[in-house]
């Protein structure tokens, strides 16, 4: 009887979960869906969901006008590079806020947190000054740094919630053990920490990749990552759903994939450590 | 290898890379416009006649407007080809940030581009930005739907004409609207249809002290002849409606008449993307009798910035690009109803280009504005659609905003009005007018 | 001994951390300081010299101040509250037994990996459209008429695009809080009678007062900048300035980088104000 129940509930809670995670990704199904349709298939009255002429002809349009790989290859490049140069700036960091914890560690945490919250239009004119003067415009170096900067309070921060969880007693016992500074962080906290790291990483990794005023503003031709190529495409002369929808789905396909892959990282990752 | 030889192996080697031409990679920024797509396909052929290869930029037009100012008021130098309209080349020329092309070729034939458009370019006499292509605007209406409405379009309509043919045509119901017009905020978008419809009803936007005239009767005329109109005969949405929306309307046949850029004849007589290709015609902007008309003039054109390493090779790419020979590539190519319009006087010349259908309309709209004398009264502006002044750009995208607001009816034409004058009037004073 | 030694070890590897994010926070803090106190107009031959508290005056006199300010925290409020509400009950839902739910999962958290300039796109375009957008032919279908999304309820809409963009992270955080309250808890109080609602009331929500606390931070960091979704949608007309787009406006479309500036120092001030009073609160609910 309580057996049947529970089937029940089973089935229920299925099918109201599907029901509002596919709600919830219709929007990107329907974007993909749209990608193989012809121009005219895009804006049909009623929509076709499926019984559509599919094409590949909206990503060869796509492919043929832009250096997709070029853009793809500087999306990595800039959100691969920007994080892990930021792990390692705040791996250090968040080590010693964890483990010689000060009166003002609080303080310093969440002031590095505020610094996220100043209006990076404010700024463009500035940045941009310094960038010409140091002839870094439309480098990939000037975003891996610039991203890197604007993510290091929340790697910082994750990684010192990840790092307050590793018990104490052990990093004792390895000093104990006579290990120097250096081999604690490296041998003994690193390897212990890495599942939090992995998860620090893979956030990082998109929200850099998502990252559209900077990547934007200080790019030109050569170091332009996926956001750029996205801004040749929105509103051109006319209204062009299928071929939007085929360089959407390519700018957003990367980070989706990698995203999927990893997701039980990811999933830990998203909760900061702050919640167990 | 003595030490002489290799001297002189070393100046030889200079020389001759000083007289022959060095094979440069030049980056150009330009909008994701229909014409700049096809002149990327051809860019081999560029490259094949110069030995320059060329990087591109291709943003929408939002994005490259806050990326190529940023750039050339800061001296990144980040392009060597920028691709900009008439309102920021005088402008730009003025602050010594564009390289003139007063120096052109006799084979480029720079008598040839249409005056109209050679003047808007131009700041005190020079040129600083080749035109690629140039539009004014114009009526395109459905010869069917007027037929239907029993009424017959003239070449030169009054604004009274196409209000009353705009609810004749308009069938709700059936997503049928009279009229199609902008109204998504913006100086490019509504404003320059706003503005341009304004000069017609005798309004402008400063008067010779640079007083803005928002509170004038000629203004609020426009405002509520414009909002009464919409809300009679426009497609739902309309204050989201720009130059794209609309055409995907009239492209699906939801539109009776549409007044906008010359450049969209070509696309709404396209039967590939066009529903209705073979039922269009075409009208000069309305008037309302006080001498002026609501068309517009605009070019794309291709400029320099000052202090770019690449000059000659960017002077050159300018050639190729806005060239006779281009037109022909790209008819070649595409057919003659695709060639960039409006830059050329030879085009309009040229017999197998008298065929298309929007031509001797595109030309004549060009020709009947007058960016140095714009309006029924005077002005201490220059530019039909706009006032090539700094501020104009900021300034409209605001009242823009307010006008928008009025036609989603959350505010009156008169209430935008107000506003729009309060806040020119503030940023004129900002500006230290 | 030891401490010593540890602590200024400590010093040490927090400086590099501590000093770059200081000169990302100083240099453009003390530039714009500096630009907003000058007659700065790139297109009018740029610095055209001092002028004292003007900048900051006009801004704040502007009509569009105060109206930007607000839109800014109704935009901030308005996700908050759908993300954690509607991220509180789908995490209840996700943690019930069920078949698939790892595919459910990815489903759900799939909005967050897209790019914020796309999503805008996409619902702006595909589904708000008054014309060819999905809704419209949804509201056809059912013999309503279309609504007109981004002119008529603007707000609702950009409310409703951030939010979908920022549920998934919402969900995900608090369906971990939920999966480590202790079943034997529940079912204890299941046993005594407890209804439904008061199980959830008196057990599940104070579980969740931590990670609903990580979620207000970490979204508010991020959604008093928003600004890719404005841009593609309504270019801040029919109400939906914020103070970051209206700082936009003043630096980029009328090119007055002075007045932009002292705009931008407004604008660190209420993030500052916000800050703190979430420090305030979120600061004890950390420590816990």
């Amino acid at each position: 009887m309580a057996r049947s129940v529970t089937q029940q509930r089973k089935i229920i809670n299925t099918a109201a979960a599907w029901a509002v995670g596919l709600l919830i990704f219709f929007p990107i199904l329907w974007t993909i869906l749209t990608s193989f349709k012809t121009e005219a298939q895009a804006i049909s009255d009623p929509p076709v969901f499926l019984a559509f002429d599919w094409t590949l002809e909206n990503y060869s349009v796509v492919m043929e006008r832009s250096n997709y790989m070029r853009f793809l290859w500087n999306s990595v490049i800039i959100a691969g590079g920007s994080t892990l140069l930021g792990i390692l700036i705040a791996i250090p960091a968040a080590w010693s806020m964890a483990f010689v914890p000060s009166k003002r560690t609080k303080d310093i945490l969440l002031w590095m947190l505020s610094t996220k919250m100043l209006p990076a239009v404010g700024v463009l004119y500035p940045i941009y000054l310094i960038f010409i003067k140091m002839g870094l415009l439309d480098t990939r170096i000037a975003l891996v740094i610039v991203l890197m900067l604007i993510n290091l309070p929340i790697i910082v921060w994750m990684l010192y919630t990840y790092f307050k969880e590793i018990p104490g007693e052990i990093l004792e016992a390895a000093r104990m053990d006579g290990a120097s500074l250096r081999d604690e962080v490296l041998y003994v906290l690193t390897p212990m920490a890495i599942p939090g790291i992995a998860s620090t990483i893979l956030l990082n990794v998109i929200l850099a990749w998502n990252e559209a005023f900077w990547t934007l503003n200080l790019t030109a031709a050569k170091a332009a990552p996926l956001t750029a190529f996205i801004a040749s495409y929105s509103s051109p002369e006319g209204l062009f759903y299928a071929k939007l929808s085929a360089a959407s789905t390519m700018a957003i396909a990367p980070i989706l994939i990698l995203g999927w892959f990893s997701q039980k990282q990811l999933v830990s990752g998203l909760t900061f450590g702050a919640v167990k | 290898m003595s030490l002489k030889t290799a001297l002189c192996a070393a100046t030889a080697l200079t020389v001759m890379g000083t007289t022959a031409a060095i094979a440069e990679t030049i980056t150009i920024a330009t909008v994701n416009n229909g014409d700049m797509i096809r002149m990327q396909g051809l860019t081999d052929d560029f490259t094949a006649k110069t030995g320059h290869e060329v990087e591109w930029v291709t943003l929408e037009e939002n994005v490259l407007r806050q990326r190529v100012t940023t750039d050339i008021s800061a001296k990144g130098g980040s392009f060597d080809i920028m691709t900009i309209g008439m309102y920021e080349t005088p402008i730009w020329a003025k602050n010594g940030w564009l390289v003139s092309l007063d120096d052109l070729p006799a084979e480029y034939d720079v008598d040839d581009i249409l005056p109209a458009m050679r003047g808007g370019l131009s700041y005190e006499g020079t040129l600083y930005a080749a035109p690629f292509y140039g539009e004014s605007s114009m009526i395109m209406y459905r010869t069917d739907l007027m037929e239907a409405a029993g009424m017959e379009m003239p070449d030169a309509p009054t604004w009274d004409f196409v209000a009353e043919a705009a609810r004749a045509m308009t069938d709700k119901d059936n997503e049928i609207y009279g009229i199609c017009l902008r109204g998504k905020a913006g100086w490019g978008e509504n404003m320059a249809f706003l503005t341009a419809t304004a000069n017609a009803f005798g309004a402008r936007w400063f008067d010779e002290d640079w007083k803005p005239q928002f509170d004038s009767e000629a203004w609020s005329n426009t405002l509520n002849f414009y909002i009464d109109l919409m809300n009679d005969a426009g497609p739902p949405g309309a204050s989201n409606n720009g130059f794209n929306e609309n055409l995907s309307l009239f492209q699906q046949g939801k539109c009776g008449m549409w007044i906008d850029a010359t450049v969209a004849a070509s696309f709404v007589t396209n039967p590939n993307d066009s529903t209705v290709a073979d039922k269009v015609g075409f009208a000069l902007a309305p008037d309302t009798g006080l001498g002026k008309r609501s068309n517009w003039l605009w070019a794309w054109a291709l400029a320099i910035p000052a202090g770019t390493q690449k000059e000659a090779a960017a002077k050159e790419f300018i050639q190729w690009a806005t060239s006779k020979e281009y037109i022909e590539l790209v008819a070649e190519n595409e057919g003659w109803a695709n060639v960039p319009p409006g830059a050329r006087t030879s085009l309009y010349e040229n017999e197998n280009y008298k065929e298309v259908p929007f031509a001797q309309m595109t030309l004549d709209s060009i020709l009947s504005a007058d960016p140095n004398n714009p309006t029924v009264d005077p002005v201490p502006y220059v530019g039909v659609q706009f006032a090539a002044i700094p501020e104009f750009a900021g300034i409209a995208n605001q009242v823009g905003q307010e006008f928008s607001s009025a036609l989603a009816g959350q505010q009156t034409a008169d209430e935008a009005l107000a506003k729009a004058q309060a806040l020119t009037t503030d940023e004129m004073e900002a500006a230290g007018y | 001994m030891a401490t010593q030694h540890s602590r200024s070890a400590a010093r040490i590897m927090m400086a590099p951390a501590v000093i770059l994010l200081l000169g990302w926070m100083l240099v453009p803090l003390i530039m714009t300081l500096f630009f907003s106190f000058k007659k700065y107009l790139p297109l009018r031959g740029g610095d055209l010299g001092w002028v004292g508290f003007e900048n900051y005056v006009r801004f704040v006199t502007s009509s569009s101040f105060w109206p930007s300010v607000l839109t800014t925290l109704v935009i901030v409020g308005g996700v908050l509250l759908i993300t954690v509400i509607l991220g509180v009950l789908l995490a209840i839902l996700l943690n019930q037994p069920m078949w698939g739910q790892g595919m459910v999962r990815i489903l759900v958290i799939a909005p967050f990996f897209v790019m914020p300039t796309v999503s805008a796109l996409v619902w702006k375009n595909m589904f708000m459209d008054p014309v060819n957008g999905l809704f419209a032919h949804l509201w056809k279908f059912f013999g309503a008429s279309p609504v007109e999304w981004l002119t008529q309820v603007p707000m609702t809409s950009i409310i409703v695009i951030v939010s979908w963009q920022w549920l998934p992270f919402a969900t995900l955080i608090l369906l971990t809080a939920i999966q480590s309250l202790d079943g034997e808890q529940l079912e204890a109080s299941e046993m005594d009678g407890a209804p439904p609602l008061a199980r959830f009331a008196f057990i599940t929500l104070p579980h969740l007062g931590r990670a609903i606390t990580v979620v207000v931070l970490i979204q508010t960091i991020f959604l008093l900048s928003i600004f890719a979704e404005i841009f593609v949608t309504t270019q801040g007309a029919f109400g939906t300035r914020t103070l970051t787009y209206l700082i936009y406006q003043r630096v980029l479309e009328s090119q007055n980088v002075g007045l932009g500036s002292a705009g931008g120092v407004y604008a660190i001030i209420l993030a500052n104000i916000v800050a703190i009073f979430l420090m305030r609160i979120v600061g004890k609910n950390l420590d816990a």
